[in-house]
């Protein structure tokens, strides 16, 4: 396994970012989230992520803004963390070690120099009871800060979201259960406030959230069956008041007060954000049909701008519950991935079913969603219980022009419906438009479908439980008034068994269909050709081999056998015990990818068909079974000669993991290289090209053959920042130009004392990073001198060789330093 | 903030033949114009003259009629016995015609008397043409020859005795006036050359020819015998090109459309098929009331003329454009379309600020109501749009719809006598119908569940009621004796197979029939 240890595997985006509330900056210009184990930070304008900010180790649990500095946000993360961020340049400030995992983060500015966190109960990190405790943040000019002081506010609180300060922080109030608890910071005294639990249907009084009024004593809380409680004169345990408002049908899953307190924004499982106004609570408006149920919704603190994050993993940001003004969208994985993973052959795009009843198309290279398509185009009604259309397969032919989906309603006591799609790639819209609907196409779940990879037909194979599979061909219909569309060519069957699986060959000259035990073969004018099986265990995938190993067939049962069949002579060819769950062939070159599962325990096998011994294993992967893969063809080839990394060197393979985490192998020259580059682009933002970049870069040209390397050790000086400042000072604020020009000139002057030592780096600011290879010619004999020099023996002074060749060069450059260009600029 | 998606209304795809141009044009012909002539119609000949009148040749008379004409123009009556095969020249002035009697005749158009009588046959002739050059005339026989004649002294020029039946078909060439082809009952076809002594081709088309017809080009030969069209490369020796077999009685006549791109053929099975020139396929089908022997098009297909055994001559004349035309002048004499188009074409100038204006979205009555959760009234409006427009697609997918969103009993429910006797009206009138049965059962079944208790109560309602349950009976029995037909045919396939090793006995059944049973049987609804 040592050898094997440049390949690892590497989370590889799509983390979630509606895990917890996002958080407005003040000047509303960015948006924080919480995105697995790193801290998002999205422009609100352009939707993009300007910043990642990483540092934790686990998943991080909650983002607030830092009362004290607006510039500046606490994250905390189950790792037991704290961390403070200047997110404008994306810096780690401060680390504080609480030391138990953490839920969710509360702060208030009355409370200076506190957070207040939710953590587990007592030291058992496996009990379902929190605590809310308030951790004073030590002072402290270390990176690292443990901050110990806890003490406990509130003990039995919900990990997350159900709990707010009052006005002026005076209170928090919580709720879990059926129960309201409002702490006074002054009294140090808490009042707890019941419901009864509703034994009828509609009335399911548990608390859901809670939201303080910033201005008055007043707290509004969501309850389950869709009603808003507001609670007033609640500082007595008796004559507390409280007043209903009921608009949502489902539960409410968040509120919150705008900061001055004049609305109140509520949202739940309908998906509308409805604004009540405070004091005229029957006023309410509506903003509808924003995507999946609202989970979170956040406030800027000036009151402009609402985010709300959607249950389908996305932050929709609102002006005003007006208009939705942005939408940031992440990777949906919902409760299950019901079509595979797939590559789309015209954008490299991941695509899998996303939102409910869409495709979704997301580029794995940007790490961001391209594009939802729409497949069922109905309605979604947002209510539970209710049986929806859902997208369950979907395939591409191998150009990439047409896509086929088929989608689902399973309805209780009434028949299965089923929708059978074809969508045409229209160039000019760069999308797909649908070009046929099968209703009915089956009388039974679609188990599989595949395009025939052949450039002559454009033909599709579906494969359903009712024990026949169908060939779709795209009719041509040029001699009528309507355009090409699909209908059924051919119904096959076998001894009406149920058909489990189906795979083209990669000419498309053979269609391989695995009836339970038996693997079909048949030819392109559906002529059973030949039967394959290796009893017992049904079949669970098939695959056929490419390139060199295309007369090889592979198939997978379930009585943990992988057989690999020689088609030219129709007999097997070697087979193993594995149990593999998943069989994946790399559509570039020979190799495949066995996903075998074992105790618990995830493997992956990559081998040729031609050959039962694997190329690279890679044991314990992940836990539980790897349900989906995809290669993904890269941009750009890789060139590693490792033989056990070759084979990602085409493709990459992906894989969601049992807990929908996607995963890809990489390699270490990979990962030097993303390195390289991000350097790279380091060094290049550093120098900017300005209008003096360009004079100065001419002037270093001809200057080049005198550059000393020795330069490169020695300090830049402080001229450097004056320039900086003359460069990025914006026009307006700078002073009078003949009051610049002098300090200019005199940065660029040489300080008397230690002469030429700092003059060097002015130059050496002025040109550009990058060294030529002369210059790293040079380099390399000064260090063949020193060296050199070094050889001649310690007894040597290294003070002493100040007659070097490149000192004396120098000095003579000092001396002939051609000033005339400075001169040229001050005239100008 | 996603807009409200409509309901989707499915197009169900429309049964019956697809519309293609060549539908639309071969449809586009007025109402057959019928003639009774005396006896069976062996021959219609179009003048190449301006009028473009026809000879129609049948029994013992020759009538011409003219373009609109429903009385005969002329009449030669002068035949002894049956006429065949009156022909006009290529100037329009003289007409040809055989006849039983074995004497071939030649009129001037004008005329009534005989011009020329041209005698020598021994038997009835049934093939006249004149050559390419106007003098000289081409005859068939029965007595197995063929003959060409000189017109101004009405001798023969020479004969051929090649054929060893019957010649019942021949034309000549409109390029060279010396060849000239002839198909016969022994199953050939033969090319000659009239200054050559034997013929210069033969072509076995296997069956009697009944008919044959050269190309403008004249390089492709088509005849017809038997069920068989075929069609032959003259320029390649007479290689047979296609056999094309799509009528199932014997092909009686053969004709081109005007620019040469449609073949016709007529047959004995009253059809006659139109063939795609360029892939021999038939792009259209006429259905007449009589075995067809004769056809013929007007010069640009004006009309089409058909010659039947029971004498009755159908001329289908093209309808013409003036239709269209005045429903345009109709329309260009609203003043509202120049309004909306007003400043259409505005292109904006630099300087001028744009206000983008939203589009609005146009929904339908029914979906507006659906998007404020009216879902009764919802249903109210699209039982309206069946009453007004009888499209029972929007009402069944507003069904649907109401079915996915769960809220279809609520809908159904709290109606009074006369709301529900029109959506029984509307159960009844659709129900069974397979593409709407699914979603259409389970709102029956709501309806009988909700309104159950006021069985009785109303005579118009009960009466409905029953109405719907003797449907639902009948339509069980159709299903039951369609399943036991396809049994029957299963038996069938599965004897007719050969022995072979089969993949799947159903395999081979045509889409069609498995979705037959699909119209799931309701025995529920005796309930009622």
């Amino acid at each position: 396994m040592v050898a094997h240890a440049e390949i690892r595997v590497v989370h590889r985006g799509g983390s979630k970012i509606n895990f917890r509330e996002p958080v407005i900056t003040n000047d509303s210009r960015f948006l924080l989230c919480a995105s697995g184990e790193s801290v998002k930070v999205y422009s609100s304008s352009s939707e993009e992520c300007v910043h990642d900010l990483q540092g934790h180790t686990d998943l991080v649990s909650g983002i607030v803004r830092n009362p004290s500095n607006h510039l500046q946000v606490y994250s905390c993360s189950a790792d037991g963390t704290v961390r403070l961020w200047d997110f404008t340049d994306g810096i780690l400030i401060k680390t504080f070690i609480i030391g138990y995992p953490i839920y969710s983060i509360y702060v208030s500015e009355n409370h200076g120099g506190v957070v207040f966190v939710v953590v587990p109960m007592a030291n058992d990190k496996s009990s379902e009871l929190f605590q809310l405790v308030a951790v004073h943040l030590p002072r402290s000019e270390d990176q690292e800060v443990e901050a110990r002081e806890l003490s406990a506010v509130l003990c039995d609180v919900r990990p997350s979201g159900a709990a707010s300060f009052g006005r002026e922080g005076e209170y928090i109030a919580a709720a879990k259960g059926l129960q309201l608890e409002v702490f006074f910071f002054k009294k140090q005294k808490s009042y707890r406030f019941f419901l009864k639990p509703g034994n009828k249907k509609w009335a399911k009084n548990a608390f859901t959230c809670v939201s303080c009024h910033p201005k008055e004593d007043c707290i509004a809380t969501g309850h389950e069956d869709g009603k808003i409680r507001l609670w007033r004169n609640f500082n007595q345990k008796k004559e507390y008041t409280y007043s209903t408002l009921h608009w949502h049908h489902g539960a409410v899953n968040t509120l919150q007060f705008t900061p001055e307190g004049t609305n109140l924004l509520s949202g739940g499982i309908e998906s509308v954000l409805v604004q009540w106004r405070y004091t005229q609570e029957t006023q309410m408006d509506f903003l509808p049909r924003l995507g999946g149920a609202i989970t979170h919704i956040a406030v800027s603190p000036d009151g402009s701008l609402f985010c709300t994050s959607h249950s389908d993993n996305k932050i929709t940001i609102i002006q005003s519950c007006v208009k939705v003004s942005a939408v940031i969208q992440g990777l949906v994985k919902g409760e299950g991935v019901r079509t595979n993973l797939m590559i789309d052959p015209r954008s490299k795009a991941l695509v899998l079913n996303g939102k409910p009843g869409h495709l979704q198309f997301y580029s794995l290279h940007r790490d961001k969603l391209l594009y939802n398509l729409d497949i069922v185009q109905q309605e979604y009604i947002h209510e539970e219980g209710l049986d929806q259309f859902e997208v369950v397969r979907a395939a591409f032919d191998t150009r990439g022009d047409w896509l086929a989906t088929v989608e689902e309603r399973t309805q209780k006591g009434s028949e299965l419906e089923i929708n059978l799609k074809m969508w045409a790639y229209d160039e000019k819209t760069q999308s797909f438009v649908l070009n046929t609907t099968v209703t009915a196409p089956h009388d039974d779940q679609i188990t599989a479908m595949c395009f025939s990879p052949s450039p002559e037909t454009t033909m599709l194979v579906t494969i359903s439980f009712d024990g026949h599979f169908k060939a779709w061909l795209l009719a041509d219909n040029s001699d009528t008034t309507e355009g090409a569309s699909w209908s059924c060519d051919f119904v096959g069957g076998y001894h009406l068994l149920k058909p489990g699986c189906c795979c083209f060959s990669a000419d498309g000259s053979l269609l391989a269909v695995g009836f339970q035990e038996v693997v079909t073969v048949w030819s392109p004018s559906w002529e059973l050709l030949t039967t394959l099986s290796q009893p017992p265990g049904a079949i669970r995938d098939l695959c056929f081999g490419r390139l060199s190993c295309s007369k090889y067939l592979l198939g997978t049962s379930t009585k943990n056998q992988l057989c690999c069949w020689n088609l030219l002579t129709c007999s097997l060819e070697w087979s193993t015990p594995v149990d593999v769950s998943l069989l994946q062939a790399d559509p570039l070159s020979e190799n495949m990818a066995a996903f075998c599962s074992q105790s618990g325990c995830s493997d992956l096998f990559v081998f040729k068909p031609s050959e039962p011994l694997p190329l690279y294993s890679q044991r314990a992967l992940c836990t539980g079974k790897v349900q989906h893969a995809v290669f993904a063809p890269r941009d750009q080839m890789l060139e590693s000669c490792e033989e056990h990394a070759q084979w990602l060197n085409r493709s990459q393979l992906y894989f969601l993991t049992q807990h929908m985490d996607l995963m890809t192998f990489s390699t270490k020259s990979e990962e030097d290289r993303l390195l390289a580059s991000s350097k790279r682009l380091m060094v290049d933002d550093s120098v900017a090209v300005t209008p003096f970049y360009l004079l100065l870069g001419k002037h270093r040209q001809q200057q080049e053959a005198l550059t000393n390397p020795m330069a490169e050790r020695i300090q830049l000086p402080q001229g450097s920042i004056a320039i900086k400042e003359l460069l990025y000072t914006p026009a307006h604020v700078l002073p009078s130009a003949s009051f610049l020009c002098s300090m200019f000139v005199r940065s660029l002057l040489i300080s008397s004392s230690p002469a030429r030592e700092e003059k060097e780096p002015v130059e050496e600011e002025m040109e550009s990073e990058e060294e030529d290879s002369e210059g790293e010619a040079e380099l390399r004999d000064a260090r063949q001198d020193l060296g050199g020099s070094a050889a001649w023996g310690p007894g040597e002074e290294l003070g002493a060789p100040a007659l070097t060749k490149a000192q004396e060069r120098e000095l003579r450059r000092v001396k002939h330093f051609d000033h005339s260009w400075l001169s040229s600029l001050l005239e100008c | 903030m996603a807009s409200f998606k409509s309901t989707k209304i499915p197009i169900y795809p429309k049964l019956g033949e697809k519309v293609t141009p060549d539908t639309l044009y071969w449809k586009n012909y007025k109402a057959p114009v019928q003639i009774k002539e005396f006896g069976a119609v062996t021959s219609i000949d179009f003048s190449p003259l301006a009028p473009h009148n026809y000879a129609v040749t049948a029994s013992t008379r020759i009538h011409i009629y003219g373009p609109f004409s429903q009385e005969p123009v002329k009449t030669f009556t002068r035949f002894k016995d049956t006429a065949y095969s009156g022909k006009f020249r290529s100037d329009g002035q003289l007409l040809l015609a055989g006849c039983e009697d074995s004497v071939v005749r030649l009129f001037d158009v004008s005329g009534k008397v005989a011009l020329r009588m041209f005698k020598g046959h021994t038997k009835g002739v049934h093939v006249t043409d004149f050559t390419s050059d106007c003098y000289h005339i081409l005859t068939g026989s029965d007595d197995y020859t063929c003959r060409l004649w000189d017109i101004p002294n009405s001798t023969e020029l020479t004969s051929y005795k090649e054929h060893t039946d019957y010649i019942r078909c021949g034309t000549t060439s409109k390029l060279n006036r010396d060849i000239f082809i002839t198909g016969s009952y022994d199953h050939t076809l033969r090319v000659f050359d009239a200054r050559v002594e034997k013929s210069v081709m033969t072509m076995d088309h296997s069956q009697p020819v009944e008919s044959v017809l050269l190309y403008p080009s004249e390089g492709l030969l088509v005849s017809a015998g038997g069920r068989y069209v075929k069609v032959w490369d003259l320029l390649k020796g007479g290689q047979p090109l296609v056999s094309l077999k799509n009528h199932h009685k014997t092909v009686t006549c053969l004709s081109l459309s005007s620019n040469g791109q449609r073949l016709l053929s007529a047959s004995l099975d009253r059809h006659v098929k139109i063939y795609n020139t360029t892939n021999y396929k038939v792009v259209h089908n006429f259905d007449y009331a009589a075995s067809i022997l004769s056809l013929a098009l007007a010069p640009d297909d004006e009309s089409i003329v058909v010659g039947m055994t029971n004498g009755v001559l159908s001329i289908k004349h093209r309808k013409s454009p003036e239709g269209k035309q005045e429903v345009a002048g109709k329309q260009r004499r609203r003043p509202v379309y120049r309004v909306f188009v007003k400043g259409r074409n505005y292109v904006p100038k630099n300087d001028d600020f744009l206000v983008s204006k939203p589009v609005k979205s146009n929904l339908a009555k029914y979906d507006k109501q659906l998007k404020r959760f009216n879902i009764s009234k919802a249903l109210d409006t699209a039982l309206e749009s069946w009453q007004k427009n009888r499209k029972p697609e929007i009402t069944v997918a507003v069904m649907k719809e109401l079915d996915r969103r769960g809220t279809l009993k609520n809908a159904l429910a709290g109606r009074d006598e006369q709301n529900l006797s029109q959506l029984l009206n509307f159960l009844i009138g659709n129900v069974v119908d397979p593409r709407f049965t699914p979603v259409l059962v389970t709102a029956t079944e709501m309806i009988l569940d909700i309104y159950q208790a006021v069985v009785g109560q109303s005579s118009v309602v009960d009466r409905q009621l029953v109405r719907l349950q003797e449907l639902v009976e009948r339509e069980i029995d159709y299903q039951q004796e369609l399943l036991e037909v396809l049994g029957m045919l299963d038996t069938l396939f599965a004897a007719s197979l050969p022995r072979k090793e089969v993949p799947c006995p159903g395999s081979s059944r045509p889409n069609g029939l498995a979705e037959g049973g699909l119209g799931a049987p309701v025995p529920q609804l005796q309930a009622a």
